[in-house]
């Protein structure tokens, strides 16, 4: 069923099914193996006579490896050898790139880029030698190092071209506006810092290569890692069952894969390859920085006529991925004269890449505190100004809207906040040495669907097994899976497995952008249903009368055991699913919106988020666990994103200055009050068949705004440059010993 | 990590004759850590978690703590929590459970900066590598001292615990190869001038044994440590004080402060300045003043001056006020 | 001095030998020779906590310990504290909860957990605010600064700190 979607599913068939499954609270199936530390992740199967690899990282910014002195280790003990083959990768592969990327590691394009292996019998044997290995470099200058948008050295090229919008006049648009916006705000570079470390262990059977790696798209990671090899896709088998995080860094296969399979090979040994948390921080995709100029027109009643969004990233000059910080300005509000750019300064260092909601993770930011300083402009509540500005149409293409929960979102989310005992006034709430503020924001994330396949067998006992290489991520990939699956078969969820994580499996969509569950939810859904009309057949019954629940099915006044119906051999069916015109003839994405209260202390500056609620609205809800959860995750993203988080780059050199979770601050326990998520009732039938969209990415979309603007309403200080850290505050605070 | 020698300490002895190139270890987590880095390397490893120096004793009217007395074990003690709370304080401001249940009284004095030109090898540093240079100045200085720098260095101690130590004017018990001798908390750590790659002012063969708090003298104390999230991170600046007040003005004042130099830092003037005066914002921006007067940002860590003096007069504010504040 | 190169710890009740090279951390001897790999390796350098364990009762970061220093200890791992068969009511909590998404860091936040509550029946003070001197509260503010040693970059902290409070509520 399904292929390609091309037509709105509004049979909503999962409304009509029997065994309550869907959206249900279930915990996750593997749960018991993951709190037990019992679930295997990457670098933790046994392989006998495996040994261990380290990586050497370059400490220029650009230049050539010259020579490599192999003598100056050979007599450390457990040596085994060292690796520095074209075949190498230079960066890890984009997402979706499907393809080798960069390889060959004698050029170096960045301060920390992976120039060699150094293998060994044991870890701390590899490490010491990768530590002692010699090695000469020929430095060059390099193009750029540092992000300075001023700079007039900076190459800077357009980047997203398809994306860029210029309709009718802004500039006119703002010199005619009533009320305008005209502010420059700054992001910094941030990285994924996922918990598990990028880790592979590579195993050759003749010349089939089986590596367990941590990744989140196998089905385009198992084509990457072929293509660097030089070997058939038929001969690569990942395996990815837990991955321990990924938030976009492990989209693509990456340089332990690469480096592991080929010592593997060469020493005819398994070889694990994990690497260091420093150098994960060096070598793995980072968000770029950005710098935004927004610009936002409005009439007297703050209806906005005009904005523009254009945006500065970087990324390595030869790597076109950047960061889509204006994806959401796209469609989000109204205003017929428009202007979207992203361009890309060519910079030397750490690749840019995605990293959890790329563009709006930062974009929305920007843009919903400009907002609310449009909003005070006016004069307006910033909720109602953003009521007031959610068009009929896209604003541009004219293609209507799928569905969207924005305006649920702000009200319902504003009346549980207790939105509404906001002072409009800064400075005018303090506690002892805290000013207290409010602030809020809108979220929006676009909706993706990518092909997925999955198969789903019903077995003479009357189980459920799903199988897919989709990969969990944390995101709830084995619980809903399973759940869509059951509820359509009728299936009780205790004899519903799923297996995921093995390219050996129909290929599902992956982890990212928020599409593995609506895209491989699909593939499941159709497949089931393709099982279901079996039964109903088996039964004599039409299939719309078929009702399926706990194990028996019943139609037509006839009723069976669903074992029965099976017989002997096992209905199998493989679901398919591909993006089609439904992606083109709607606007599709989830919208929500935060509300969070901040104090900030009127000595120091310091800010901590008091108490944060986001309402969202993501078309059905497959798991209303696994669901808020994703939202919670994201929330605590805007924290860090808002407060905290900072790659700092040496300007003179190119290398990372705070390579660790010691000095790049993630929010810790202490950070995070408890966080309230609402999650709204929709259903989205342009968007899948499950009427579900994604909702992975949404709770990060926008939050650190709704703090921004906690933290004017707090204390007066505007900061147009995230992270917030004191600093940026401190010299602007009110006198705290004026009345 | 380079490849070491293990032993294990029978007796202090043991750890007083490690030769040049050998650690001793103790808690391990800032040494491994270094290790991990190769910024230490050692050839040899003496264990001295064996040597009975793990008490908390009465000592006169004062306390002693034992140098392997762990940072949770002094926070936890009764006495210190009601006799020197400051001191439960700074620790409990510092690191993370699982740390301080490893980290030691004496290693934590000597817990090396988190300069992080110190610890990544690829940059020069005269800390690590006397001669090289210091890649700090004029690049990320976010965590740098603003007082007592020199040419050769900017780094900043990053403990805690010191910080409360130099308030309470401790004794640092160090046995050394003449035999035992006390040192004065505040005068522990050094200041970089020309020899950065000298923490503190123990010699070879120095082991500490333990620190003496002096006898309790009441007061109010308060450990204000701000840091760039709310917990589990390095202080960028901490205001260690302990005011006692008497007819309406401040009799006793100890104050030290983190974050701020190459050790804790102590002004006799700023405490002169603020002893028999009545407490006023007005007089505690004076004793920034005198605190600050050749503080010396470096780009990046120019917020420090102004933060360090707000958090003086937000400190003394508390400190001599009754009413607790709080977010 | 006497090099020393082998120890013997108690891991989960059953005595372990260790011998060879001492440079290997508790961590590694735990994964890499006794394959308890629910202790996971998050950062190497006591910046995560997904490491944690106990040794005699206490939680530590064992990337920053070596296994030879651990002779004749009582070391506690997430394998320890509960099976898939028999869970702790912690454990439990943790799946009820959603204290979790991708599960790495969830056994060192499990055994931190394990050791806080610990803690706080000593009545050991910590940063969260009150009176050092005084007992403890069991405030989630508490809970939360106990547990600032554990990161989770899922960002499930709401659900682990949900999981550890309803375990305080309900001791059994």
């Amino acid at each position: 069923m399904f292929g390609m979607y091309n037509k709105p599913d509004t049979d909503n068939f999962l409304d009509t099914t029997a065994q309550g499954l869907i959206g249900a609270p279930l915990d996750r199936p593997e749960g018991k193996l993951k709190v037990t530390g019992t679930a295997c992740y990457a670098a933790e199967y046994v392989l006998p006579d495996c040994v261990e690899g380290a990586f050497v990282l370059a400490p220029i910014s650009a230049g050539t490896v010259k020579w490599i002195d192999r003598a100056s280790i050979a007599g450390m003990p457990g040596v085994l050898g060292v690796f520095a083959d074209d075949a190498m990768l230079r960066r890890a592969a984009q997402g979706t790139a499907g393809k080798a990327p960069a390889q060959g590691v004698q050029t170096v394009d960045y301060f920390g880029q992976p120039v060699a292996l150094v293998v060994a019998e044991t870890f701390e044997q590899a490490v010491a030698a990768a530590n002692a290995l010699q090695i000469e470099y020929a430095a060059t200058d390099p193009v750029q190092l540092d992000f300075d948008p001023e700079a007039e050295t900076t190459p800077v090229v357009d980047a997203r071209e398809d994306s860029a919008v210029d309709q009718g006049d802004l500039d006119q648009a703002m010199r005619d506006a009533i009320h305008s916006v005209d502010v420059t705000y700054r992001t910094e570079a941030h990285a994924a810092a996922a918990m598990e470390p990028h880790a592979a262990m590579a195993e050759w059977n003749d010349d089939h290569l089986t590596l367990r790696g941590s990744y989140q798209m196998i089905g385009h990671n198992v084509a990457e890692l072929a293509d660097s090899l030089g070997i058939s896709e038929k001969n690569v088998r990942i395996l990815a069952p837990y991955v321990g995080g990924g938030f976009g860094s492990k989209l693509g296969i990456s340089y332990e894969a690469v480096a592991a399979a080929i010592a593997a090979r060469e020493l005819a040994r398994p070889v694990r390859v994990v690497l260091s948390r420093q150098q994960v921080f060096r070598a793995v995709m980072r968000r770029s920085e950005t710098r935004q100029h927004i610009r936002l027109a409005a009439d007297a009643e703050g209806r906005l006529t005009g904005i523009g969004h254009e945006a500065l990233t970087s990324n390595l000059p030869d790597e076109d991925f950047a960061e889509p910080v204006t994806q959401a300005t796209d469609f989000l509000y109204r205003g017929e004269h428009r202007r979207l750019a992203v361009k890309r300064a060519k910079i030397a260092r750490t690749p840019a890449g995605s990293v959890r909601a790329p563009g709006e993770a930062v974009g929305m930011q920007a843009l919903e505190a400009a907002m609310d300083e449009l909003a005070e402009r006016v004069g307006l509540d910033p909720v109602e100004l953003r009521l007031r500005n959610i068009p009929e149409r896209h604003p541009s293409s004219g293609t209507p809207y799928s569905s969207r929960m924005l305006a649920q979102a702000l009200e319902e989310g504003a009346r549980s906040f207790g939105w509404d005992r906001r002072k409009p006034q800064p400075c005018a709430r303090r506690e002892g040495d805290w000013w207290i503020g409010m602030g809020m924001a809108s979220a929006a994330r676009v909706n993706m669907m990518m092909p997925a396949k999955a198969r789903v067998t019903l077995t003479p006992q009357g189980g459920l097994v799903v199988e897919s290489d989709q990969t969990d991520i944390g995101t709830g990939s084995y619980a809903i899976l399973g759940q869509i699956a059951g509820e359509t078969l009728g299936i009780p969820i205790d004899h519903v497995s799923v297996r995921l994580g093995d390219s050996a499996l129909p290929t599902g969509a992956g982890s990212g952008g928020s599409f593995g569950a609506i895209s491989t939810g699909s593939a499941v859904l159709s497949a089931s249903r393709a099982i279901r009309k079996t039964l109903a057949s088996r039964l004599g019954c039409r299939t719309d009368e078929l009702v399926l629940r706990d194990g028996h099915a019943a139609g037509g006044n006839r009723s069976a055991s669903i074992a029965d119906l099976v017989g002997e051999e096992a209905l199998v069916e493989t679901g398919r699913i591909k993006p089609g015109k439904t992606a083109m003839q709607y606007t599709q994405a989830s919208y929500g919106a935060f509300f969070a209260e901040v104090a900030v202390n009127v000595w120091t500056g310091e800010t901590r988020v008091r108490r944060m609620t986001g309402a969202f609205g993501f078309g059905r809800v497959l798991n209303a666990k696994t669901a808020r959860s994703q939202c919670l995750g994201g929330m605590v993203w805007c924290i860090g994103s808002a407060l905290t988080e900072e790659l700092a780059f040496d300007r003179r050199d190119g290398h990372l200055a705070n390579p660790d979770l010691a000095e790049y601050h993630v929010p810790v326990h202490r950070d995070v009050p408890d966080l309230d998520v609402i999650l709204l009732e929709e259903r989205d039938p342009a968007a899948s068949p499950l009427q579900a969209k994604g909702v992975g990415e949404l709770g990060i979309c926008g939050g650190a705004g709704a703090i921004c603007n906690a933290i004017y309403n707090a204390c007066g200080v505007r900061v147009r440059s995230f992270p917030m850290t004191l600093d940026k505050i401190i010299e602007h605070l009110p006198d705290p010993l004026a009345n | 990590m380079k490849a070491f020698a293990y032993a294990r300490a029978a007796a202090l002895a043991d750890a007083q004759s490690v030769r040049e190139g050998a650690r001793i270890i103790a808690g391990g987590t800032n040494l491994l850590d270094l290790m991990k880095l190769e910024v230490e390397t050692p050839d040899q490893l003496m264990d001295i978690n064996h040597l009975p120096l793990s008490g908390i004793d009465a000592h006169g009217e004062g306390l002693a703590i034992g140098a392997l007395v762990t940072n949770s074990d002094c926070a936890a003690d009764l006495r210190v929590r009601h006799d020197y709370p400051l001191l439960a304080q700074a620790i409990l401001a510092g690191a993370s459970p699982q740390l301080r249940n490893k980290a030691t009284t004496g290693g934590n004095l000597c817990q090396r900066t988190r300069c992080t030109y110190f610890t990544d090898t690829t940059q020069r540093c005269n800390k690590r590598a006397p001669g090289s240079g210091c890649g700090a100045q004029g690049g990320y200085t976010r965590l740098h001292a603003i007082l007592g720098a020199s040419d050769a260095c900017i780094a900043t101690y990053p403990g805690d615990m010191a910080v409360a130590l130099a308030a309470l004017d401790a004794q640092i018990v160090v046995e050394g190869v003449a035999g035992e001798r006390m040192v004065a908390a505040r005068d522990f750590h050094r200041l970089p001038a020309d020899h950065p790659e000298q923490d503190n002012v123990l010699q070879p063969g120095d082991v500490i044994t333990g620190v003496r708090l002096p006898a309790p003298a009441g007061g109010r104390h308060i450990y204000r440590k701000i840091r760039d999230r709310s917990s589990y991170a390095f202080a960028l600046v901490s205001v260690a004080a302990i005011v006692t007040m008497a007819n309406g003005r401040m009799d006793r004042v100890r104050i030290a402060f983190g974050g701020l130099a190459h050790k804790p830092w102590h002004d006799p003037e700023v405490e002169a300045a603020l002893v028999g005066q009545v407490p006023d914002p007005a007089l505690f921006d004076r004793a920034a003043d005198i605190l600050l007067r050749d503080a010396q940002g470096q780009g990046s860590n120019d917020f420090k001056i102004p933060l360090v003096r707000r958090a003086l007069i937000a400190t003394l504010i508390e400190a001599t006020s009754n009413a607790p504040t709080g977010a | 001095m006497t090099a020393v190169t082998t120890a013997t710890l108690t891991v989960n009740g059953t005595d372990r030998a260790f011998e060879g090279d001492p440079r290997r951390s508790l961590l590694d001897f735990l994964r890499l020779d006794l394959q308890l790999t629910g202790t996971k390796k998050g950062c190497d350098h006591g910046q995560c906590g997904a490491c944690t364990v106990l040794v005699d009762g206490r939680r530590i970061n064992s990337c920053l310990s070596l296994a030879i220093m651990h002779d004749g200890q009582q070391i506690t791992t997430i394998e320890g504290i509960g099976t898939p068969e028999a869970p702790s009511a912690l454990q439990s909590a943790f799946v009820c909860h959603d204290g979790f998404q991708c599960g790495y860091c969830t056994p060192g936040q499990i055994v931190s957990a394990t050791a806080m509550v610990a803690e706080l029946e000593w009545g050991w003070a910590s940063d969260a605010g009150h009176d050092v001197a005084d007992a403890p509260l069991f405030t989630e503010e508490e809970i939360r600064e106990r547990m600032s040693g554990n990161l989770c970059r899922c960002g499930a902290y709401p659900n682990i700190v949900a999981a550890i409070r309803s375990t305080m509520d309900d001791p059994a």
